[in-house]
């Protein structure tokens, strides 16, 4: 057989069904793949091979005897029953650790299951193991990451976008059909984006938040990534849907129809036929590079062809995304991040003997810059005398944002496409220096949180061989409606050329002299000492 | 500070006004904690027995609210004649302390469940009534415990132990407007509340393993002047009389530094049982900036008017409203209704001898009950306990002259140390009253003939005789006959054989 890497989740769950190929086998496919590769790509924090290929027997005898029993058994077993997984390092698994991408949780091992994780087990998808990520989320690069930064496949000199990095850039190198990310203002659709999978950032309220390390909890979502619409909406599926556990979770119904999405791409296309499709003005933005322009215009050019009809609109409020954006996630996140204290669990300092001391060096020693900062910033805007004029005119501008949405909703549109990314995957270093550029690598997809909207990015071509994110934005509660609208896009351009491109570098990754992403950070920064490079001796 | 002001005088209200405002924590009675699953049965629990990921803050956990616990606010709202809210939410109050594993405690800044409730209570001068300006939900903190190097518990500690079974115990606090003028109307006032969350159901309330924790806002101005004085918070008062003495000598105190031209600090301050004085415990200026925020995991609750008239429909009869029915439906005085409503237990004992059916008037019931119950209860016996449908049956037997009431009391007294049988008692006491006139006829002649001494003395004018005829009347029935009969017929007899 071909190698098992390269199949889609539905192709491995028919193989699985058909008995040609072991979830054992697949899972040891991708094992050695991602242990092979990780070196020079840093995707993983931690591999589980030995309870990986216990879970993937597990499966394997739950297929067997589905087998056995006849094919109504065979249907009714889960579509992820046996298919490999990837976890994002915030998402709580038993047993297992779960750093947030930062130094002050190194060693913390989590005592129960997250919602999300201990769904996945009961439909029987083995666990690979869990991807870097920016520390607590805070981030567009997963450079902030206290375990290094995750290189692109497409250009190890590159970033994979982030917080999800290393869950894009897996999904991206074949070590895993599907991923697990998080996303608070951006950070599954736009390393989707870079990365060239598929992302998806549910409507809020949609998956349950339960044993996921928050960042900002009224923004939060986790959601799929996959290679194609079909299988991130079977992931979708599988984690979605109302959770005791979370108040905020909705008891919104989750469509079985997600199960169901078409399988030939001249179906799949014909869903474009009279959909209102919503072009907003004000996100091709001053900034955004050119190609990225150029593939978007495109891609909705043919969903037009096809039959669909676009306008463009105005979300007039758009600009001020990003400025409450800085105020609502910090504000909560100074708060959700308190109790990393060293007190009970994860990284300590208590050299001092007195505990506001230990506080002190614990927490100053255990949070990188880029966490201290939002810390900061959320900590002054929730300071009495602050409140009303930054945390609470930030919630008003907020609804404000919410509300630009509405109207484009009752004007009768279907979705919203936008760019993910106002650019392709930067290189390595270049605003890490720059907090607000790298917010900025945001300014598309964090209004969409603002609003609890859902949103995701499909692959829409390359740009300077630079993979390009579309994404389509839905009312709430749509994610069915823009998984279909998805799918027609996969439809339509299934035979486009660059479908079938591999990441450009990944082979790259197959040797073992290839640098890793932390030394190609060390070397840049000697190399920054050189002139004109910024000085940083 | 080098003479310490009189525990408990009354010279600092001669001449200042004294303003008060208490705010009181309850632990409220409900099966699992506030946000999470676990069990509320802490009292002699292992430290960290009761806790889970959820009171404990790990990461990723998120708090779920508790239904009853709400329930038991929107109660005590309803108790104290409050509003209540119909749009409620939670809010995070923020601070650092290694007590709170979340880093904030959940809690209600802007929008509590209860506002503008009032609480009316007697009080030595008279009845008088307390505004209450909020009631709200919250979540309690863990324990610390400081340990020296041998172990033993101190405050100067070596190292520090926490126990989370406390940690997210529902906690409702009440806070007063500063309409409190004197130490007893403080102390009456948590009496007051403490009854009411007891018979409501809200909160066992023992101050003593912290269900119930009193904090006072004590200020003084002098008498006439509208602006108040600079005000010091007191903690640490674990029982109602220590309310009333802590409040009582930081009056005193605070008048003396301002007589001796010194000034009131702001500042928080602990009560010392065993000094009977107050102590410094932190200077109030250094108090935190809680960065209040609305609670995102826990989204706004909404009150239906169905769900509060249910809430409102399962009060049971409120103290105030039962005092004033005991007064006009049975007849007794004030401060009888007062001592019966006031003591659970007394109006459990009260309420079911008269359910008991036994006819006996109520009156007389109450008399038992707040007479000889409450001495008991009171006295070096306590640990005992009276049946009601035992106590209707008794004092039945005292109403129909079965049994004298000397014996009567004697009756209960063994019924309240045993639990045994009324009947069985007095049975096997050979209690119960001869009130046979014939059969007393017997006994009082039987003593007449064996006492011509007596006799010839009653007869030369010494009245004082009959009483030890009576005596040896009784003596002979071992105390089974009826004293007033006894006496009865042997004035007839004597006045007849003349």
């Amino acid at each position: 057989m071909a190698d098992p890497t390269r199949l889609r989740a539905h192709e491995m769950a028919a193989l699985l069904r058909s008995g040609e190929i072991s979830s054992r086998a697949l899972t040891e496919a991708h094992l050695s793949a991602a242990e092979r590769q990780n070196h020079a790509l840093n995707a993983w924090l931690v591999i589980y091979r030995e309870n990986a290929l216990a879970q993937a027997d597990a499966a394997d005898k739950r297929i067997a005897e589905a087998r056995r029993a006849g094919t109504a058994a065979l249907n009714a077993l889960h579509p992820l029953c046996g298919i490999p997984i990837a976890l994002k390092d915030l998402v709580s698994v038993k047993g297992g650790q779960a750093t947030a991408g930062s130094k002050i949780l190194k060693g913390y091992i989590a005592p129960f299951d997250s919602t999300v994780a201990a769904r996945l087990k009961d439909a029987g998808a083995v666990i690979l193991g869990k991807t870097n990520m920016d520390e607590f989320a805070m981030g567009s690069s997963t450079e902030h990451s206290a375990y290094g930064p995750t290189a692109n496949p497409w250009d190890l000199t590159r970033v994979p976008g982030g917080s999800s990095g290393g869950s894009a850039a897996a999904v991206a190198s074949f070590h895993t059909p599907l991923a697990i990310g998080t996303d608070t203002g951006g950070s599954i659709r736009q390393p989707a984006s870079m990365c060239g999978v598929v992302g998806i950032k549910p409507t809020y309220g949609r998956v349950s938040r339960y044993g996921i390390v928050a960042f900002a909890s009224s923004l939060d979502q986790i959601g799929p990534f996959a290679r194609d619409a079909r299988d991130a909406a079977t992931l979708l599926h599988a984690v979605a849907g109302r959770d005791d556990r979370d108040a905020t979770s909705a008891p919104e119904p989750v469509p079985t129809e997600l199960l169901g999405l078409a399988t030939s791409d001249d179906e799949a296309a014909a869903y474009l036929k009279g959909k209102r499709i919503a072009l907003p003005k004000e996100y091709f933005v001053e900034g955004m590079e050119p190609g990225v322009a150029a593939r978007i215009r495109e891609a909705v050019g043919a969903m037009e062809q096809a039959g669909a009809r676009v306008e463009e609109v105005s979300l007039p409020h758009t600009d001020y995304g990003l400025a409450t954006y800085y105020i609502i996630a910090p504000a909560e996140a100074s708060s959700n991040l308190a109790r990393f204290d060293g007190v009970r669990y994860g990284y300590n300092d208590r050299s001092s003997g007195e505990f506001i001391a230990d506080y002190i060096k614990t927490r100053g020693a255990g949070f990188g810059p880029e966490v201290k900062r939002r810390i900061m910033l959320g900590t002054y805007a929730l300071s009495a005398g602050y409140y009303d004029a930054y945390y609470l005119k930030a919630q008003k501008v907020r609804t404000l944002i919410k509300a630009d949405f509405d109207a484009v909703w009752a004007a009768g549109f279907d979705a919203i496409c936008a760019p993910t990314s106002p650019t392709v995957a930067f290189s390595l270093g270049a605003r890490t220096e720059d907090p607000v550029a790298m917010y900025l690598s945001d300014a598309c997809t964090l209004p969409i949180n603002m609003a609890g909207l859902p949103g995701m990015s499909i692959p829409a071509g390359l740009s300077d061989g630079l993979p390009v994110g579309l994404q389509i934005i839905g009312a709430p509660w749509s994610e069915l409606s823009m998984l279909r609208l998805a799918r027609a896009y996969e439809g339509i351009t299934a035979r486009a050329p660059w479908r079938d491109l591999e990441p450009a570098e990944l082979q790259l990754t197959d040797d073992p002299t290839t640098p890793s992403p932390i030394e190609r950070k060390e070397r840049q920064k000697s190399g920054a000492s050189a002139p004109g490079a910024g000085g940083h001796s | 500070m080098t003479s310490a002001p009189a525990a408990a005088g009354t010279g600092a209200l001669a001449r200042y006004e004294a303003v008060i405002g208490i705010e009181i924590h309850c632990q409220l009675k409900t099966a699992s904690k506030m946000f999470c699953a676990c069990d509320t049965q802490i009292e002699g629990a292992e430290p960290n027995s009761h806790c889970c990921p959820v009171c404990l803050g790990l990461p990723g956990t998120l708090p779920t609210i508790n239904k009853s616990a709400v329930e038991w606010v929107i109660a005590t709202g309803f108790a104290i004649d409050g509003e209540v809210a119909t749009t409620t939410r939670w809010d995070r109050k923020n601070y650092f302390y290694p007590d709170i594993p979340k880093g904030y405690q959940i809690s209600q800044y802007q929008l509590p469940l209860v506002a503008n409730g009032k609480l009316t209570f007697d009080t030595s001068e008279g009845p008088f009534t307390v505004r209450v300006r909020r009631a709200h939900l919250e979540e309690d903190t863990g324990r610390l415990i400081h340990e020296d190097r041998d172990g033993r518990r101190v405050s100067l500690a070596r190292r520090s132990l926490i126990d989370f079974d406390r940690s997210g115990m529902p906690l409702m606090e009440i806070v007063t407007e500063p309409d409190i003028r004197t130490a007893e109307q403080a102390r009456r006032y948590a009496e007051e509340l403490r009854l009411l969350m007891r018979t409501i159901g809200a909160s066992d309330a023992e101050m003593e393993n912290g269900q119930m924790r009193v904090e006072a806002n004590v200020s003084i101005r002098p008498i006439g002047r509208e602006a108040f004085g600079t005000r010091v918070e007191v903690k640490n008062m674990n029982s109602m009389r220590a309310v009333e003495r802590a409040i009582a000598f930081e009056i005193e105190r605070q008048a003396e530094l301002i007589d001796g031209g010194g000034a009131v600090h702001m500042e928080t301050r602990g009560w010392d049982d065993p000094s009977q004085s107050t102590y410094h415990m932190r200077p109030k200026e250094e108090e935190n900036d809680y960065r209040y925020f609305p609670e995102p995991d826990l989204p706004p609750l909404t009150t239906t008017p169905e769900w509060l008239a249910a809430i409102k429909a399962r009060l049971p009869e409120l103290p105030a409203v039962r005092r004033t029915r005991y007064q006009t439906e049975f007849g007794l005085s004030g401060y009888d209704a007062s001592v019966l409503v006031n003591d659970l237990a007394s109006t459990a004992l009260f309420e079911g001898a008269l359910a008991a059916g036994e006819g006996v008037p109520a009156k007389l019931l109450a008399n038992w009950v707040t007479g000889e119950y409450m001495r008991l209860v009171k006295g070096e016996e306590s640990g005992g306990s009276a049946d009601p449908v035992q106590l209707a049956a008794l004092v039945k037997l005292v109403a129909d002259g079965a049994i004298s009431g000397t014996n009567a009391k004697e009756v209960f007294a063994e019924h309240f140390a045993t639990g045994r049988v009324v009947a069985a008692i007095v049975e096997a006491r050979g209690f119960r009253q001869i009130s046979d006139a014939g059969a007393l006829g017997t006994a009082v002649d039987e003593v007449l003939a064996a006492n011509p001494a007596a006799v010839a003395d009653y007869r030369a004018g010494k009245g004082a005789a009959v009483g030890f005829l009576v005596g040896q009347v009784m003596k002979a029935t071992r105390g089974q006959a009826n004293a007033a009969m006894v006496q009865t017929a042997l004035r007839e007899r004597l006045a007849k054989t003349e």
